[in-house]
């Protein structure tokens, strides 16, 4: 992501102290997959030292090596639609329902509080008061009201992730300036017009920061909703296999859990590339 | 007083029609009791050209803002061709410091914008043609499908002339449209102005900083004076028409550049 050509170095057609050459610091000569593959070599060699030293108990810490044998193990399985795919797709669907839950109702939500007077003055205050409260708290309840099966887990997914939808989209709305709102006045605008020809779009930003949040938080909400309520999804296999100590298997089941959210987060930042074609991201740059 | 300048505060006979009438305008801001205008009252001729300067904060743009509906005034009446303005107008084409380009559109379907809100998206592509031929007029042929990120300022100001005229409007009211722009590129956009103003035979109300600039555009300007806002002066400006940038350097041009210096110079003291 980071510029490639801004760091070229410049011709030099002069002696070196008569001429300004742009000076390019070590790591930004350093491409990114190498700087990123040197971390992980230094994390699994670290964590490979501390394992053969046993400086702390292998039901503690496993070594990377078995660590790697049983994510191909449990790889096996999920390829050969064994149980532990069975479980993931319970996890997957729980996701998915909880993230279209949370993207309708932190939309809708959104645009009422963002949009109407109403909503900033009525429904905004309890929103900021629920959002500060530790909404796993609710998930025994939840389970309560929606029992074991996947509703209460999708219920929890989409509770936590629907308040930065929510943020997201009202601020959203307000980034309009006020020449675009005037402009459109002395177009003879509706307001439906004005929300969704030049509102939504200018906050489409703010509104992608917001689902990004939310993609992170409706994970968490899943996996939560499965230790607290049972069920048959991924996060039971990581609670049972945690429950017999046998770590590795732990440990893999968390790696592969991290890749579902990694794809749905993917996801997202590329319909952000599609959607928000004319906002450039600056992640990671430091220039 | 000086032959060149005339003060005229019933409005020149020589032109037009009465397009827009103010009578008595007064603006305070409930939210901090600002009196922005004060008993304000102006008359703008078909086909006229109306420059408004006066120090930062005497109530230019909130002038603009009441004569486009945008906001209400506190007294008084303001008619655009002989109705009561109550709210935005759609014979009123605006232009503000900034381009406000929208970055999601391309150039061409800025452009269109105003009819797309108006008439609908068929409408909007069926002008297409006469946004083509209004990017051509301005200087940025071949632009049509290029993005605003991609265009430079003085460009973008351009499209947002575009723009404003697609509609046709009677009235253009300009805020400080080019003060973003080097002196070059305003000098040949005040031209440009100038010249699609006469074609399209439009009044326009332009808010400037610069009194050359007010001075080589327009026929008549207001000068404004500070806390409150008001009127101080009408000045006629009787350089013949079309108006080049040569005259800037003619005898005439410079006593009421050096006129109206003085009635600013007057208000500050105030
Ligand atoms: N929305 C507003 N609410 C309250 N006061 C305002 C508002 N807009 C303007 N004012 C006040 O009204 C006065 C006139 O403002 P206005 O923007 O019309 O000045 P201006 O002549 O356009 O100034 P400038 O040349 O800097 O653009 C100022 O004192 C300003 O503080
Ligand atoms: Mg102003």
């Amino acid at each position: 992501m980071s510029d490639v050509q801004n760091n070229a170095p410049i011709e030099r057609n002069d002696t070196e102290d008569t001429v300004w050459v742009q000076e390019i610091s070590f790591i930004d000569s350093v491409p990114r997959w190498l700087a990123m593959s040197f971390v992980f070599f230094v994390f699994v060699g670290t964590w490979q030292l501390v394992t053969f030293f046993e400086m702390v108990s292998p039901i503690i810490l496993p070594t990377p090596w078995e660590t790697l044998l049983d994510m191909i193990f449990v790889g096996k399985n999920l390829l050969t639609g064994g149980y532990m795919l069975v479980a993931l797709w319970i996890t997957i669907q729980e996701v998915i329902l909880g993230f279209a839950l949370a993207i309708a109702l932190g939309f809708s939500l959104g645009i009422l509080v963002g949009e109407t007077a109403f909503g900033e003055k009525a429904v905004m205050p309890y929103l900021v008061a629920i959002d500060t409260m530790p909404k796993v708290a609710f998930a025994p309840l939840f389970v309560a009201w929606l029992g074991f099966g996947i509703e209460s887990k999708v219920a929890l997914a989409a509770f936590i992730a629907t308040f930065p939808i929510v943020v997201g989209t009202a601020a959203g709305l307000h980034s309009a300036d006020e020449n675009a709102r005037m402009l459109f006045k002395t177009m003879g605008a509706t307001r439906m017009q004005t929300l969704f020809k030049m509102k939504l779009p200018t906050g489409l930003p703010q509104i992608f920061t917001g689902l990004k949040i939310g993609a992170v938080g409706v994970m968490a909400g899943a996996i939560t909703g499965e230790f607290l309520g049972g069920g048959k999804g991924f996060g039971e296999l990581i609670r049972v296999a945690a429950s017999q100590l046998n770590t590795p298997r732990v440990f893999s089941l968390i790696l592969y859990l991290s890749l579902v959210g990694l794809v749905v987060y993917l996801l997202v930042m590329h319909a952000q590339r599609k959607v928000v074609f004319w906002h450039e991201e600056r992640v990671g740059a430091h220039d | 007083m000086n032959t060149a300048i005339a003060q005229d505060n019933a409005g020149s006979p020589s032109l037009g029609e009465p397009v827009y009438e103010l009578s008595n305008v007064s603006k305070t801001y409930a939210r901090n009791l600002v009196v922005a205008l004060d008993d304000v009252s102006l008359t703008l001729r078909k086909g006229s050209f109306t420059s408004v300067i006066g120090s930062s904060g005497c109530g230019k743009s909130t002038l603009l803002k009441i004569m486009a509906g945008l906001i209400p005034p506190t007294q008084g009446r303001v008619a655009l061709q002989g109705k009561p303005v109550t709210g935005p107008r759609r014979d009123i084409g605006m232009m503000f410091q900034q381009a406000t380009l929208f970055p999601w559109k391309t150039a061409v379907e800025n452009i269109v914008l105003p009819i797309e809100i108006r008439d609908g998206r068929a409408a909007a592509a069926k002008a297409m043609d006469k946004a083509h031929d209004l990017l051509d007029i301005v200087g940025l042929k071949g632009f049509d499908g290029v993005y605003p990120n991609e265009l430079s300022g003085g460009m973008a100001q351009r499209a947002s002339i575009c723009r404003m005229l697609i509609t046709e409007p009677a009235v253009l009211l300009l805020d400080e449209p080019f003060s973003a722009l080097d002196e070059l590129s305003r000098d040949m956009m005040n031209m440009e102005l100038q010249r699609i103003c006469r074609e399209q035979d439009a009044t326009a109300f332009l808010v400037t900083h610069s009194i050359q600039e007010a001075v080589i555009l327009s026929d008549e300007i207001v000068v404004m004076k500070p806390r409150p806002g008001r009127v101080a002066e009408i000045v006629k400006v009787d350089l013949p028409r079309p108006r080049t940038l040569d005259m800037m350097t003619t005898p005439e041009f410079g006593e009421i550049v050096e006129y109206i210096r003085g009635l600013l110079d007057k208000g500050e003291d105030m």
